[in-house]
């Protein structure tokens, strides 16, 4: 219950942080830069549920920030929704689509798993490319995104919708780690570590991953509508294989073994980004570079690291219960 | 309480299980020996539906199983603990049980509280009292010492409080003298939770010590039972597993 009252204090914590940026008079660069990661930090965090706790290694995880994209977006152009009315509606398309997607891939493992859920990815890109009068194809919905006021929140404000999309980003991190403390995510942890010895407790194996896959599909819809309120749009990249790879990118700059650790991967890879684009047009090169000094080098996330060192002290005072409880029961014996 | 009748399965043209028929009465303690290759372990498999028999019945207190899947065999009562340990490598000791005894109690899927559930760690905790595990509380399976692995397996088996308790090899890979403590810890654990108890062994000094009843498997059929006296002199076992010389040592 501890646990629970301090991530609570960290999640308001968090939230006031973010709230200060506007009461300080941020430049806009910033705010922007925010905005950006809030968006993306939901797609890395929410894969990372799949990746990092379940051992589900997707590489269509960007589908669904696109599909809560794509379904918000249309809701809103459509002018029959309000905001709260098309985010949901965009959530139970996401939901949906989850759904069916997650039912036929959870039962591959690996790297079956892996391709299909990229090949599902290219399928919805390729409909949202092709459905050119629906979707506006390659051009992606035009014409901005109508903002309407509701409940005398108008998100056409930019500092108002600064605030929404913090609350919103800071709700769907706090339903993370709800997840991952819960009976269910150390459900997802033994399934992550041997699978076949969590069925055989009894769990339904299948049926968990599809509800893993599923809501960490909705987490990255939000982070889809996120996006598109902020840059009043939906473009069919959203959903390209590449911001899946990027979310990849994200886990691995940061560690997935640290609850935290692809949203600190966000940043540093939005940081490089927009450092070394403005000093050079070949910013995969660097990001490339920086990687391959990760895998090669470390082995693993900084993050990871860190938890690894703590993890290992936390070990070493175990054993040395155990050490002693032996050499008493030795002495006992004699 | 487990009653195997006629039980048959072949893998391409080999048959590794040919019409055993065997009655594991309740509360027992019984091992099942024989040579490599016997189908100790296919058995066992069978027993908890890894794989349906070609034909035959599986009566748990009476209900027919074979066929089942090995989720409902699981929830039906009927426990394993594996030969290699099978662990779950991340979690430590008391955070393993307490998720077994979750999934026991049918509470893997919960969201609302966090884990542990005061009723999953109180059920951890009295494993890892009885199999001496208390100690190692804190420590990653994946560090565990080969000792403890194996009796983490069977405490994750026990978290199940299973009817019938399969055993395949308690004592692998283990020393003389940790061998001894491991079959002791068996033994209490038997005593103490009234259960069926079935055990793969090879020793078999440990075998015609601590066993009720021995089975005998060779080539996929039972070759013979009783109790460890009887099938020490059953000549059919001495021939066909212990060695001419063993029938020495045993006379």
């Amino acid at each position: 219950m501890v646990g629970r009252w301090r991530d609570l204090g960290l999640a308001v914590l968090g939230l006031m942080l973010l709230l200060l940026v506007p009461v300080f008079g941020a430049p806009p660069a910033i705010r922007d830069f925010i905005m950006f990661g809030m968006a993306y930090g939901l797609l890395a965090m929410s894969l990372n549920l799949l990746i990092g706790y379940t051992g589900l290694v997707s590489f269509g995880h960007a589908m669904f920030f696109a599909a809560g994209a794509y379904a918000f977006g249309l809701a809103m152009q459509s002018g029959k929704f309000s905001i709260p009315g098309a985010f949901v509606l965009a959530i139970a398309f996401t939901a949906t689509m989850a759904l069916i997607v997650g039912a036929i891939c959870v039962r591959l493992n690996e790297i079956y798993f892996a391709f299909l859920t990229l090949a599902f990815q290219m399928l919805f890109y390729n409909i949202i490319l092709g459905w050119v009068s629906f979707t506006g194809g390659d051009q992606g919905l035009m014409g901005g995104i109508p903002r309407p006021k509701f409940l005398g929140i108008d998100l056409a404000d930019r500092t108002q919708l600064y605030i929404f999309c913090s609350i919103a980003f800071i709700v769907c991190i706090a339903i993370l780690r709800q997840i991952v403390t819960s009976p269910f995510g150390y459900t997802l942890r033994m399934i992550r570590d041997n699978q076949e010895r969590a069925a055989f407790l009894g769990i339904n194996v299948p049926l968990v991953k599809l509800a893993c896959f599923v809501i960490s599909a909705c987490i990255a819809g939000v982070g889809g509508i996120l996006l598109t309120l902020f840059v009043s749009g939906a473009y069919p990249n959203f959903g390209f294989w590449t911001t899946s790879g990027e979310a990849i990118f994200m886990i691995l700059l940061g560690g997935s073994n640290v609850f935290l650790g692809p949203l600190v991967g966000t940043v540093i890879l939005r940081l490089l980004n927009d450092i070394t684009v403005s000093y050079t047009s070949h910013t995969e090169l660097v990001l490339g570079i920086v990687i391959l000094v990760l895998v090669l080098g470390l082995r693993k996330g900084p993050l990871d690291l860190l938890a690894e060192r703590w993890e290992n002290r936390r070990q070493a005072a175990a054993q040395a219960v155990r050490d002693a409880a032996d050499k008493d029961a030795g002495k006992g014996g004699t | 309480m487990l009653k195997l009748e006629n039980l048959k399965k072949s893998f391409g043209g080999v048959a590794a299980t040919r019409d055993v028929t065997l009655d594991f009465a309740n509360g027992s303690l019984s091992a099942i020996i024989g040579p490599n290759g016997a189908g100790k372990t296919t058995l066992f498999n069978l027993i908890t539906g890894r794989f349906p028999p070609d034909s035959g019945r599986i009566l748990l207190a009476g209900e027919n199983i074979a066929g089942l899947s090995q989720r409902r065999i699981v929830r039906l009562g009927i426990g394993r603990a594996f030969q290699v340990a099978s662990l779950f490598p991340t979690l430590t000791v008391a955070e393993a049980l307490a998720a077994a005894a979750q999934a026991h109690q049918h509470r893997e899927t919960v969201l609302r509280s966090p884990f542990p559930i005061a009723a999953t760690t109180r059920q951890g905790e009295e494993i890892m009292e009885l199999l001496g595990l208390t100690r190692v509380a804190g420590i990653l399976s994946r560090n565990l010492s080969h000792g403890d692995q194996k009796l983490l397996d069977i405490g994750l088996a026990l978290a199940l409080e299973p009817k019938v308790l399969l055993l395949d090899e308690p004592t692998a890979g283990m020393g003389p003298e940790e061998r001894w403590r491991m079959i002791e810890t068996v033994q209490r654990l038997w005593r103490a939770r009234g259960m069926t108890l079935i055990f793969i062994e090879h020793d078999m000094d440990i075998v015609f010590k601590v066993a009720q009843t021995v089975r005998v498997l060779s080539y996929g059929a039972v070759l013979a039972e009783g109790t460890p006296d009887e099938v020490r002199t059953n000549s059919k076992v001495i021939e066909a597993y212990l060695g001419k010389s063993a029938h020495g040592a045993a006379a």
